[in-house]
């Protein structure tokens, strides 16, 4: 293995983790001060200049808390949980294309840990490998609200994957690919494919938010009926990892809507740039894309109330899927007359 | 570390890990190991340059069936005082079971030849392109009877479910 690519992809790893990291810690403090602006209120502002410290004054205090174990809990499940949850939302950050190839030292930097050809169904296999970490530790627990948390964010997982992952197909129908950089070069300056399938983009949205666990499905933690929901045992970092891992679940949700739909690193009139200046402004397109996507998150976190568990049900197997599967043979169909199938 | 070793190292820890899902004595533990020997079975899968295999395996086996199974074990609530003692007719009857069907893979292994996992025959098999090529032509058949199948036991889940009429609206 040649010694530059393994650098290089070292860099790429760490910044990556420190940028999710970071991106996650300010989603929270951003998050307060969406909130405080719907509600007309000020916000936190105490911890630096207009609040600008205070994800550091959060994180610190989390650590310095005592970490309580409960004492009828399973103790090594009940340290896996969290572990579980930050672990798989930090894994499927490696395969989102962030912009580009960069020229630099005489060699082309993929900004891309790494291509997988089936990237698109890493990042699916993650997200539902990341249901274990709620699941985990609302059982851990030993306690009958946070069971209930558990079972109610595994059942809402299941039912939403299969509308995403059918809305997902209408995507690689498409591009004809599962390599998310593929996905992405498939949208050339404006043909990004919320134009062409605005309602797989509607259907990926909903289930987006509610594999998040974000208002308004957030049914697992659901505070008014179930305390705290999968983590009310749960405190200090341990408690403070599941809060991060939906920050950075959100975030990696922002990037995937971004590249899928809103075209990744692709921007109108990109073919005026070429070399390290389109890829400093494509990536910059990218992360403006996915910012405005965490904001409409936030957005709809602090505008709809709750659903009902029923009509979570009801939204998501009655009227997702149905509508994902008749757009996904109307594709089909469309792309088999395009290239002329039927003719044959 | 070449890749027979590697091979090798991932053969045991896949065995190791569904061992563990016998003798662990916790169901929900059992479950647990049984989600790691899944995901033994697709770093095998990715030894074999199939990654599609792999990552369905891991979409579909542990993030979908195996969270129903876990689901199940969460309600059911077991313990050492709620399980149910077995009789020794049934301890008896789960051995000639077991021994039967052990018999059966090791007949079926033995008219196996060994390969060795180093030489690839086709470095793209198992990529999604020829996998769905060789889906949709040489094994079209078995691949249409099994969604049968599926329908079929899906719309047994929904008459049963169904048999009760109950009136919530």
């Amino acid at each position: 293995m040649d010694g530059g690519l393994l650098i290089e992809k070292l860099i790429l790893v760490v910044a990556l983790f420190s940028i999710t990291l970071l991106i996650a810690m300010y989603s929270t403090y951003l998050e307060r001060k969406v909130a405080a602006w719907f509600q007309d209120r000020i916000g936190p502002d105490r911890a630096g200049k207009w609040g600008i410290l205070q994800p550091l004054a959060d994180g610190t205090k989390m650590f310095f808390k005592e970490d309580f174990i409960p004492l009828n809990s399973d103790k090594w499940l009940f340290i896996l949980g969290p572990g579980i949850a930050m672990f798989t939302a930090l894994m499927t950050g490696s395969v989102i294309t962030w912009g580009p190839n960069f020229e630099a030292f005489g060699r082309t930097i993929v900004l891309q840990v790494a291509d997988v050809n089936v990237g698109i169904l890493f990042i699916m296999g993650f997200v539902s490998i990341g249901v274990y970490g709620i699941m985990i530790g609302g059982w851990a627990s030993n306690n009958k609200y946070s069971l209930f948390g558990a079972i109610r964010a595994s059942s809402q997982m299941i039912s939403y994957e299969l509308a995403m992952g059918v809305s997902v197909i209408t995507i690689v129908m498409m591009s004809g690919s599962l390599s998310l950089r593929d996905i992405v070069d498939a949208q050339h300056g404006m043909g990004w494919f919320v134009f062409k399938q605005p309602v797989a983009f509607l259907i990926f949205f909903v289930c987006a938010l509610a594999e998040c666990n974000r208002a308004p499905f957030d049914l697992a933690e659901c505070e008014s009926e179930l305390i705290g929901g999968y983590h009310t045992e749960y405190g200090s970092m341990k408690l403070g990892f599941f809060l991060f891992a939906e920050y950075i679940n959100m975030f990696i949700s922002s990037a995937v809507i971004a590249s899928l739909f809103f075209g990744g690193y692709n921007f109108p009139g990109m073919d005026a740039f070429s070399g390290n200046t389109l890829a400093i402004i494509g990536t910059l397109a990218f992360f403006a894309k996915i910012f405005f996507f965490i904001f409409v998150f936030m957005w709809i976190r602090w505008t709809l109330p709750r659903f009902r568990y029923d009509q979570l049900m009801h939204l998501g197997w009655k009227k997702m899927i149905p509508i994902a599967l008749v757009n996904l043979l109307i594709t089909a169909v469309v792309i088999a007359a395009y290239n002329g199938w039927f003719n044959k | 570390m070449d890749i027979v070793t590697v091979a090798y190292i991932l053969g045991g820890l896949t065995l190791g890990s569904a061992l563990m899902v016998i003798l662990s004595t916790h169901p929900v533990r059992s479950v647990l190991y049984l989600i790691v020997t899944f995901f033994m079975i697709s770093a095998n899968y990715i030894l074999l340059n199939a990654q599609f295999v792999a990552i369905v395996n891991i979409i579909v086996y542990a993030g979908a069936i195996m969270v129903l199974f876990l689901f199940v074990l969460m309600m059911l609530n077991l313990s050492k005082e709620t399980e149910p003692k077995s009789s020794i007719f049934m301890k008896l009857a789960a051995a000639i079971a077991g021994g039967g069907l052990l018999t059966v893979f090791i007949s079926a292994i033995k008219k196996a030849s060994l390969i060795d996992p180093s030489t690839v025959v086709n470095a793209d098999q198992g990529l999604v392109k020829n996998l769905g090529k060789v889906l949709f032509t040489d094994y079209v058949l078995p691949f249409e009877i099994s969604s049968v199948l599926f329908i079929a036991a899906m719309v047994g889940a929904v008459l049963l479910a169904k048999r009760d009429k109950q009136i919530i609206d």
